[in-house]
């Protein structure tokens, strides 16, 4: 008999996802192998002799192989040293860390706004389907969608911070910062992003639970005289939620990677700010720090999202 | 009848008058119309009365079934007369009254329980799940019922199957597990939309029984829709019989099988009517399968086991089991598509080659195959002359007007004439689908057609004209048939040769008339007495002989 099939599956899942993290590790060292510059270059500057080059080279073990300086990254990664930044000579992880908790902050409060709005106003929108309410639903998500998310970060600054002055338009945060205050502070990005991830979530729901209502069990449902909603929770919903979750998933991981703009308009110190700021400074290090984190959060919610998908699936939970 | 209200206490509790059902069709180069699918159908129904509902596909059976939960399927609207449910027309109650009406007075048993059961809920949820919705009772006297229920309806270990998922039970004990749901909140009515029509036949006599004694039992009224006569006769008390939406006849179920009085009605009591000698298998044979034994995927379980039959030329063998013995895998290992493990395939003389991209263009000529779907064997958007001109441009470089005669000849053929050379696969019937799909394998001038339940998807009155079809061919053509199918009255029909298939094994193989004559292993003697007759009263007979057998006899 052997385990639950199930944990045989969602073990099968974990490893392929450390696999591919592994795999991704190997493209991020190697695009960056790739990238023009020198990092004693860049280190030392213009001026610097080739002696000097020469001894900074050595001492930061550049001279070794490719394969034995990402084996001594990953080993450092697997410890938990990202290694130093060039450019201020700080450690890569305690920079990181605050920054990381800022935009998990920030991805959290956009996600408990817009994962729920958007499985709701998807459920409103199937149940009211092709009526005056689903279209207004679909039209004003997927236009705050079709907008670039800088133009409604600004539009939000216009309206909400310059013109009613009810936020801050900086959203500047600290760490002895009080709630409350902090909330203030990234109520326009969280709106922003909310706006941005919201329709991609809604349209999908609505479309898995209308695939979902072809079936001949919602019309056994009707036949015991539920009322639509009653249909659309008990049996549709539970039936749709493996696509609901995926897309889900999808999407905070975007919350978590993709706010790049959105700190940077708003001057968030978070991990998309810290990126772009080491970007243009050629901080090779920084760079594969961050990629790497990207790569593990989009990895990590995709992961929960097969789970999940798995877990909801009666005929992988029980068996014949 | 008069349409003023009568008293009460003479009314039927259930009393359709004058039944008007439209649904709007949208063609695809045209605008959209309004068609009627039902015309003018009244009937009446006492309390703890069953009537049968029998048509073809498309008679409007379901439409009108499903009239007394005032419920519509797919955009149908009720545009005409009344539904008189329990002293009220229901047509008039609004959205509100009708679902407190469904599930409560009247429930309804599906074709596919298997698709009728949500996959996401355990059995006893769903099965309570009207009873508590219209607060007949409490969730512990619902289920409590259930149990009693799926005892009655001699279900496995009752008191718990109710924790199990629709995937964990098998198809004809879902069959019985949805009849007891709707037998659950107490109704006045169930409908029972062909609820054993999917099941094997083995199988459909156990739930046919089980659910005739459940409406005994209980007193309660019955809609029983089906297409299979000799199947509704064990089981009603009245039959009407409709076609293309209209009432043909409505009478006692011993008026209708005994003395039917009308044409159509006397078409279906006649038991199927084709006329064909059998033939002995003499001589060297077409096609010999010699001990093949195949598995699917590499795997350990295989599905057919040391498979040895043989085909004469310009004859038939029909390979007869249920849903699971191996039939179809037994054509797909003929064809190549699925290799046997062992085993060897002769064809006219030489061994084919086990896997199909080793075989030659010949020897995919020479054998070809029809499908039970025939709709979704073509694809939709070429015409029939397309589909049929395919492998003769493919197997024999015809082009041009060469080509177009010998699509006509073809069509000639098939009873089809000319005119259909430009329709496209929807614009035929279902008898036609199957037409066009035999000219196309009949386009190749084989040696063998497999035929995998070829009229299985098709009213009774169709396969038959089918049948004739198929056995005309084969005499003007040569062509031998490789027949697979799971019912026993198109073997007899048809056959030469039959190979009688269990759990992926031959139990029993020879000419027709040795197969079909006594002494019977258990299996045929089991899959033999399965198959409903025409016969009132036939069910319980049977259903006594197998417990005679059951008990040693």
């Amino acid at each position: 008999m052997g385990a639950h099939p199930i944990l045989t599956l969602i073990a099968q899942r974990i490893a392929l996802g450390v696999l591919l993290l592994l795999a991704v590790s190997v493209l991020i060292f190697v695009g960056t192998e790739i990238l023009p510059g020198d990092v004693a270059a860049s280190i030392l500057g213009q001026a610097a002799t080739p002696q000097a080059l020469e001894n900074l080279r050595a001492q930061l073990g550049l001279n070794d192989p490719a394969y034995i300086r990402y084996f001594r990254w990953l080993g450092g990664v697997l410890t938990g040293d990202l290694g130093t930044a060039l450019s201020n000579r700080m450690d890569i992880a305690t920079s990181i860390w605050p920054r990381l908790k800022n935009t998990m902050f920030l991805a959290f409060w956009a996600a408990a706004v817009s994962v729920p709005l958007a499985i709701l106003l998807g459920l409103i929108a199937v149940r009211y389907r092709n009526g005056f309410v689903d279209k207004t639903i679909s039209g004003l998500s997927l236009s705050a969608t079709s907008l670039p998310e800088f133009f409604i970060g600004y539009v939000l600054m216009y309206f909400f911070a310059v013109r009613l002055g009810w936020f801050p338009s900086v959203s500047t945060v600290y760490d002895t910062m009080p709630f409350l205050d902090r909330m203030r502070a990234i109520a326009l990005p969280a709106t922003a992003l909310t706006l941005v991830v919201l329709a991609h979530m809604m349209r999908m729901t609505r479309a898995a639970i209308l695939n979902v209502m072809q079936s001949a069990y919602i019309e056994t449902a009707e036949l015991k005289g539920l009322t639509l909603f009653e249909i659309i929770r008990k049996h549709a919903f539970p039936n749709a939620i493996a696509p609901i979750v995926n897309v889900v998933m999808l999407n905070l991981a975007y919350l978590v990677v993709g706010v790049v703009v959105i700190e940077v308009i708003f001057v968030y110190p978070g991990m998309g700010q810290y990126l772009v700021d080491h970007v243009t400074r050629r901080d090779v290090p920084v760079v594969q720090a961050v990629g790497l984190i990207f790569a593990a959060v989009y990895i990590g919610l995709n992961l929960v999202a097969d789970i999940v998908a798995i877990l909801a699936n009666p005929r992988l939970r029980h068996r014949r | 009848m008069p349409k003023e209200p009568m008293p009460v206490t003479d009314k039927p509790f259930l009393d359709i008058r004058n039944l008007r059902i439209e649904v709007t069709v949208y063609p695809p180069d045209d605008a959209p119309r309004d068609i009627v699918i039902v015309d003018d159908v009244s009937l009446a129904l006492e309390k703890g009365k069953v009537l049968g509902l029998i048509g073809e596909s498309g008679a409007g059976k379901s439409t009108i079934g499903l009239s007394p939960m005032a419920y519509g399927r797919g955009g149908v609207r009720i545009t005409g007369g009344e539904v008189w449910l329990n002293g009220r027309d229901i047509l008039k109650d609004n959205a509100r009254k009708k679902r407190k009406l469904r599930g409560r007075e009247v429930c309804y048993v599906a074709q596919s329980a298997a698709a009728a059961f949500n996959p996401a809920h355990r059995l006893m949820d769903q099965v309570v799940e009207a009873t508590l919705k219209h607060g007949v009772s409490s969730r512990r006297e619902a289920e409590k019922r259930a149990v009693e229920l799926f005892r009655k309806l001699s279900l496995p270990d009752p008191e718990n199957i109710g924790k199990r998922y629709p995937h964990q039970v098998s198809g004809g004990q879902l069959q019985r597990v949805m009849t007891a749901m709707a037998l659950c909140s107490q109704p006045d009515l169930i409908i029972f939309d062909e609820p054993t029509t999917a099941l094997d036949v083995t199988t459909q006599i156990d739930v046919l029984a089980a659910i005739k004694e459940a409406i005994r039992d209980t007193g309660v009224a019955a809609l029983y829709i089906t297409h299979d006569l000799a199947v509704v006769a064990q089981v009603s008390d009245e039959i009407m019989v409709l076609r293309h939406g209209k009432t043909v006849e409505w009478g006692k179920t011993r008026q209708i099988v005994d003395d039917p009085q009308e044409t159509y009605t006397q078409q279906l009591v006649a038991a199927r009517h084709v006329e064909h000698g059998e033939q002995s298998p003499d001589g060297t044979p077409l096609l010999s399968v010699k001990n093949v034994t195949a598995a699917y995927g590499g795997g350990s379980v295989n599905v057919l086991k040391n498979v040895s039959v043989d085909i004469q030329p310009g004859q038939t063998l029909a390979v007869v089991g249920e849903s699971g013995s191996g039939k179809s895998t037994l054509a797909r290992a003929i064809t190549g598509l699925l290799p046997p493990k062992e085993g060897s395939i002769n064809f006219d003389g030489r061994e084919l080659s086990s896997r199909l991209a080793q075989r030659s263009k010949e020897d995919l000529r020479e054998l070809q195959m029809i499908y039970q779907m025939a709709d979704v064997a073509m694809n939709p958007r070429q015409t029939v002359a397309t589909i049929i001109g395919r492998p003769l441009e493919f197997y024999f470089d015809m082009r041009g007007k060469e080509r177009d005669r010998r699509v006509a000849e073809l069509l000639d053929k098939i009873e089809m004439g000319s005119g259909f050379i430009d329709r496209y696969p929807a614009e035929l019937s279902g008898g036609q689908k199957q037409r066009v799909c035999i000219a196309r394998a009949l386009a190749a001038k084989p040696k063998l057609i497999i035929c995998d339940e070829v009229t299985s998807a098709l009213d009774p009155l169709v396969a038959n004209g089918i049948l004739k079809l198929l056995l005309e061919l084969q005499k003007e053509e040569g062509v031998s048939y490789l027949f697979i199918t799971h019912d026993i009255a198109t073997v007899r029909a048809i056959a030469d040769s039959i190979a009688v298939m269990y759990r992926g094994e031959v139990v029993r193989y020879g000419p027709k008339s040795q197969v079909l004559s006594p002494p019977y292993d258990n299996y045929t003697q089991l899959l033999l007495s399965s198959v409903p007759e025409m016969e009132i009263g036939w069910l319980e007979k049977a259903i006594a002989g197998r417990k005679m057998a059951a008990a040693g006899n």
